[in-house]
């Protein structure tokens, strides 16, 4: 019951005010809060109670949820986050806004994306996972009138559904291998070829949501939304849902060896190039979006090589964090209406308080001792050094990076200031900012040994590899070290932007001429094709029906019309010759008589 | 009873015709009335359906007793719900086409026949009787399309009666080659799914197979046969397409599922291949010449060309024996089902969308258009919401469909299924891209576009809702189709 309640009463909000549009724009700011608020306290109540569900839908397929250990700390995450980012979109958006459309759409989306991480089977994981993007797209576009963010919805939603093709052929493999009712659990146990499809197609899938290599430009187009939905769906919670379905599948990668294998290098390696993107980026929101692709891929890294709990402790660290990060540059371009690095210099200085808790939380997703990231991260490395001492090093590498784009960001926010026009913040804007950096910081605590097997018992984990303090220390010191050197590096202006970095290796233009324009192309040929050939040889069929009338009427019934008027003919002059025996001669008629009577005589004697 | 279901509305016609002069007032909401009674009608045959095998409401009597040919009629879980869509689709034209105000009476005369004529076909369990109505369809369509479309109509309506009629005789050989096939000769569909005449026949079996499958490929349309549907739907007046896409090509379709498979069950597993082939084709197809439209019309009668392979596709696999589990082709006839009655909705939706937009702007070229939510928020909200019901996402009828479709496929036909996915990818890149170029983005018109007016809303927002309906909470519909489509397959296997 809990759990239904706890889906519904998202949905049905969400639902309720995008139906009353405009009208509900008052009122909208303060339901959406109201609503998360509750969400919130049945998200703990489930986390606590850890109810199960289900439901009939399709033939012998039903529909589960059910929060075991890793949804509990998904749910209470998703909740507390919507809460947080609602707060502040109640100070940013103004009466001119449509709100209601806004809280609308964020509620409906919480609402997917709780079903997403209660998901006990594919069809309902699918379906949640489908309307998340939806609602991403709607959130981006949500200033429609400007062409450019309309698009990036988009490229958004597009992306994410080419990835969403895995999880159809994920399903349809599951059922095909034996996988009873579809479950996730159950999947391990599907035959063996289409147990790799399977793999195969949740790790597309995964990738695709996100945003790892090769997909990650969506990312870069999405932070043309508003900045609670970069905070919300982009850092804490969709993207999350990729790494979330690696880490709930950890068991189907383990067992297809290569999946696992695949999954950690794509992830280590996203981690170690969207780090070097993240520092080569003049714009804070893609500074963030591009640390976010690179944060989970950690995340991604961890699922691949084990390390269930360490995975998912570097989610939750994430999330409090980057939302933190995001509505901190929101806040300031709600401020300074402006997300450029450039002219962002001296802003932490022109609003201490803000500053501060942006200090925090970019501490934290730098990685530096003793901050939370700083704990899961290195929980993640470890079970990486456990797979593979490549992984770990690359691992090492992007943490090293972290610390760099990191260091960069906090230099220019801390130059000294230059006056200029400031729009004051509001309470609502600054409100949720401290609270999100009290979790960023103290959740590290996950990381300390016994909580860490209380943790890793909670999600059904593995024993988790013993952190050695020696790992702690040198990731640490990799982290402070990159962000001084970049920190340095850029106070004194010599860190230039490469260009293939800052534009993100150029992925979006890429996949428009590998695969957009190629696709439109064909579609074109196929048009012309259809109109000249397959209709022309309908057109064809209909002119030679039209030919072949004119040939029947012309010869054909010419010549029958011809055959009847020589029989007409005939019979005329037959008819012309016939008075020619009245001549009116006696002599004549005897003659005539007299052969008439001698044809006569001879036909009785034949006959 | 269900002589008077399918008959009623011809009696109205008829009353309409025979007061003399009558207001348009009068006509319109006679129209409707009768149409609401009809739907109200069906609503209660649905209720009081016995479920379990064998047909519902049978009615049989002796018609042409000469060919063996009854007047027999049946429900059951197959043309049930297509009965049900067919009524609730006739009276939201009815009530869209209040605003109507060319020649009503005789508008509204041809729609309350051609609706006798659509439920006549799907209750026929008489082959004979199928063809009647059959072309008697194609006849009233003709007449809608000639009589009230736009410039080009009176081309297109022959085209379109032509094609489809050239189908219908193909259709008749293969009805005859079966009567003759048959002993004791018969043209009862009941008697000839019993009998199966033509059972391990050869090139005879593969003939009439042919035969029959030319006919309901031309109406359903699947690619090669579909160059008609275009040029129909952009001519032909709104409610008009809304019905030839919701309602008639359904008739193509459920004459696979009625009558070819269960008369030609060895014929079709042998060339249940060729049908999984033209299945994907349609598929890819219909979405990438789609894709190329610049009509918002054209555009979307394309995706019915897409959609269609999706039912096609399903059927063909099911007919795929080796290596399948029975719950796979269960699922996947189940989601052709589901899928003819969810696109019936949905399209029909957006053809009454794109009727809105022409009333709105004169033209169907999307480039004309821009920034139309401006104005029109409701009208941008429910063109979204049907965008998204037709690209399959799930929360709608079109994503049970497509994702039992494609569950129940992929393990008997692997690759092709996987092509088809495509399909769905293809189609959110054209819906998402038209839906920018009208509503989004900078205004284009010069003038602001009126938003839904009354009639206009509630006849397309109960489609809408329907197809949510379906797409959260699909058990009652199911619960119909499944027993069904398990009794098809019985059918299929012998």
């Amino acid at each position: 019951m809990t759990l239904w309640l706890l889906i519904a009463l998202p949905f049905l909000a969400g639902t309720a005010l995008l139906v009353s549009g405009h009208r509900a724009d008052r009122l909208a700011p303060w339901a959406g809060i109201a609503t998360a608020a509750v969400t919130a306290v049945l998200a703990i109540v489930a986390a606590v109670s850890a109810p199960e569900v289900s439901m009939p839908f399709l033939a012998g397929l039903r529909i589960g949820l059910g929060v075991d250990g890793l949804s509990a700390v998904m749910v209470v995450t998703v909740a507390v986050v919507l809460v947080a980012v609602l707060v502040f979109a109640a100070g940013e958006f103004g009466a001119a806004e449509s709100r209601a459309r806004f809280h609308g759409l964020m509620l409906v989306f919480a609402g997917a994306m709780l079903v997403t991480v209660t998901a006990r089977d594919l069809i309902v994981l699918l379906m949640a996972w489908e309307v998340v993007g939806a609602c991403s797209y709607a959130l981006i576009g949500f200033w429609w009138r400007e062409e450019r963010r309309a698009g990036s919805g988009v490229v958004a939603f597009l992306t994410t559904r080419a990835g969403d093709l895995g999880l159809y052929l994920a399903a349809g493999a599951a059922l095909a291998g034996g996988v009873g009712g579809l479950t996730l659990a159950g999947l391990p146990a599907a035959a063996g070829g289409w147990r790799d499809a399977v793999a195969a197609g949740l790790v597309l899938a995964a990738l695709g949501k996100s945003a790892q290599l090769p997909f990650s430009f969506w990312l870069s187009r999405a932070m043309d939304g508003p900045s609670p939905v970069s905070a919300l769906l982009h850092s804490a919670t969709m993207v999350a849902a990729g790494a979330y379905l690696l880490l709930r599948v950890e068991p189907l990668l383990a067992v297809t060896g290569w999946a696992a294998t695949a999954t950690a290098w794509i992830g280590v390696l996203t981690a170690l190039v969207l780090g070097a993107i993240a520092v080569a980026q003049r714009d804070l929101k893609q500074v963030l979006a591009a640390s976010t692709c690179s944060q989970i891929g950690f995340m991604v890294l961890a699922a691949g090589t084990g390390g269930v709990a360490a995975g998912t402790g570097q989610l939750v660290a994430h999330a409090a964090t980057k939302s933190l990060l995001f509505l901190g540059a929101g806040a300031w371009l709600v401020a300074l209406d402006t997300k450029d690095l450039a002219r962002l210099k001296g802003a932490a200085r022109r609003f201490p308080v803000l500053g501060s808790v942006f200090t925090v939380g970019a501490l934290t997703l730098a990685g530096i001792p003793p901050l939370s990231i700083w704990v899961t991260k290195d929980a993640v490395l470890a079970s990486a050094l456990a797979g593979s001492p490549a992984l770990y090093v690359v691992g090492l590498a992007a943490a090293l990076l972290s610390g760099a784009y990191v260091g960069r960001v906090l230099a220019v926010l801390w130059l000294p200031a230059e006056p200029d026009a400031v729009r004051p913040l509001n309470a609502w804007l600054l409100g949720p900012l401290p609270v999100l950096a009290l979790a960023a910081t103290v959740l590290g605590i996950v990381g300390l040994p016994g909580p860490a097997r209380w943790f890793a018992t909670l999600l059904g984990a593995a024993e988790v590899p013993e952190t050695s303090w020696l790992e702690l220390v040198v990731s640490g010191a990799l982290a402070i070290a990159g962000a001084l050197a970049a920190a340095s590096w850029t106070r004194a202006e010599k860190l230039a932007a490469p260009g293939l970095f800052a534009g993100w290796l150029g992925l979006e233009r890429l996949t428009r001429l590998v695969v957009v324009t190629p696709t439109v192309r064909l579609a074109d040929g196929l048009a012309r094709f259809d109109d000249r050939v397959v209709d022309g040889g309908v057109r064809a069929a209909a002119a030679t029906a039209g030919a072949l009338a004119r040939l029947t009427d012309l010869r054909v019934e010419w010549s029958i019309e011809g055959a009847v008027r020589a029989v007409a003919r005939a019979a005329r002059s037959l008819g012309r010759q016939a008075p020619r025996p009245q001549t009116g001669q006696l002599h004549h008629y005897y003659a005539q008589a007299a052969v008439g009577l001698g044809v006569l005589v001879l036909l009785l004697i034949v006959l | 009873m269900l002589s008077v279901v399918v008959f009623l509305p011809l009696l109205a016609a008829v009353v309409l015709f025979a007061v003399p002069r009558v207001p348009d007032r009068f006509v319109r909401w006679w129209w409707v009335s009768v149409s609401a009674v009809e739907f109200a009608l069906v609503i209660a045959l649905w209720a009081g359906y016995p479920g379990g095998d064998g047909y519902a409401y049978e009615v049989n009597l002796r018609w042409i007793p000469s060919v063996s040919s009854g007047y027999h009629l049946g429900v059951d879980g197959l043309s049930l719900p297509l009965v049900a869509l067919t009524a609730g689709l006739f009276l939201a034209c009815a009530v869209y086409s209040l605003r109507q105000d060319k020649r009503v009476r005789s508008f509204a005369a041809l729609f309350l026949f051609l609706e006798t004529v659509s439920l006549g076909l799907f209750v026929a369990l008489d082959l004979i009787l199928f063809f009647v109505f059959f072309d008697l369809s194609i006849v009233g369509m003709y007449f809608v399309i000639a009589g009230w479309g736009h410039r080009d109509a009176a081309r297109a309506a022959v085209k379109f009666f032509l094609y489809t009629f050239v189908g219908s005789l193909a259709l008749l050989v293969g009805f005859i080659a079966l009567y003759l096939a048959a002993s004791p000769h018969t043209f009862d569909i009941v008697e000839l799914t019993r009998q199966m005449p033509l059972a391990g026949g050869g090139w005879a079996a593969g003939l009439v197979l042919l035969a029959l499958g030319l006919g309901f490929a031309i109406k359903t349309p699947t690619v090669p046969f579909h160059t008609w549907l275009p040029p129909a739907h952009t001519e032909a007046p709104a409610a008009g397409s809304a019905i030839l896409a919701g309602v008639l090509l359904k008739m193509g379709t459920y004459g696979f599922v009625r009558i070819m498979m269960p008369i030609l069950p060895d014929a079709w597993r042998r060339y249940a291949v060729v049908v999984v082939v033209v299945g994907v084709v349609s598929v890819l197809y219909g979405a990438l010449v789609a894709l190329a439209q610049r009509d918002f019309k054209r555009m979307i009668a394309y995706t019915s060309v897409n959609h269609m392979g999706y039912i096609i596709l399903a059927v063909g696999a099911a007919g795929l024996v080796a290596d399948t589990a029975a719950e796979a082709r269960q699922l996947a006839v189940t989601g052709a089902v589901t899928q003819m009655v969810s696109h019936g909705l949905v399209t029909a939706a957006l053809f009454l969308l794109a009727g809105v937009l022409y009333d709105r702007g004169g033209t169907y070229d999307m480039s004309r258009y821009g920034g139309l939510a401006a104005s029109a928020p409701r009208f941008a909200g429910l063109t979204a919401v049907a965008a998204f019901a037709s690209l399959g996402l799930p929360g709608f009828s079109g994503f049970i469909a497509e994702f039992q479709i494609f569950t129940g496929s992929l393990g008997a036909t692997p690759v092709a299924t996987v092509l088809a996915f495509l399909g769905i990818l293809v189609t959110a890149a054209l819906f998402l891209r038209a839906f920018q170029r009208i509503f989004l983005g900078p205004s284009r018109s010069p003038e602001p576009a009126a938003d839904l007016t009354v009639a206009e809303g509630v006849s397309i927002a109960p489609l809408l809702v329907l197809a949510v309906v379906i797409g959260v909470f699909p058990r009652f519909l199911l619960d119909l189709i499944e027993p069904a489509s398990r009794a098809v397959l019985d059918l299929m296997a012998r």
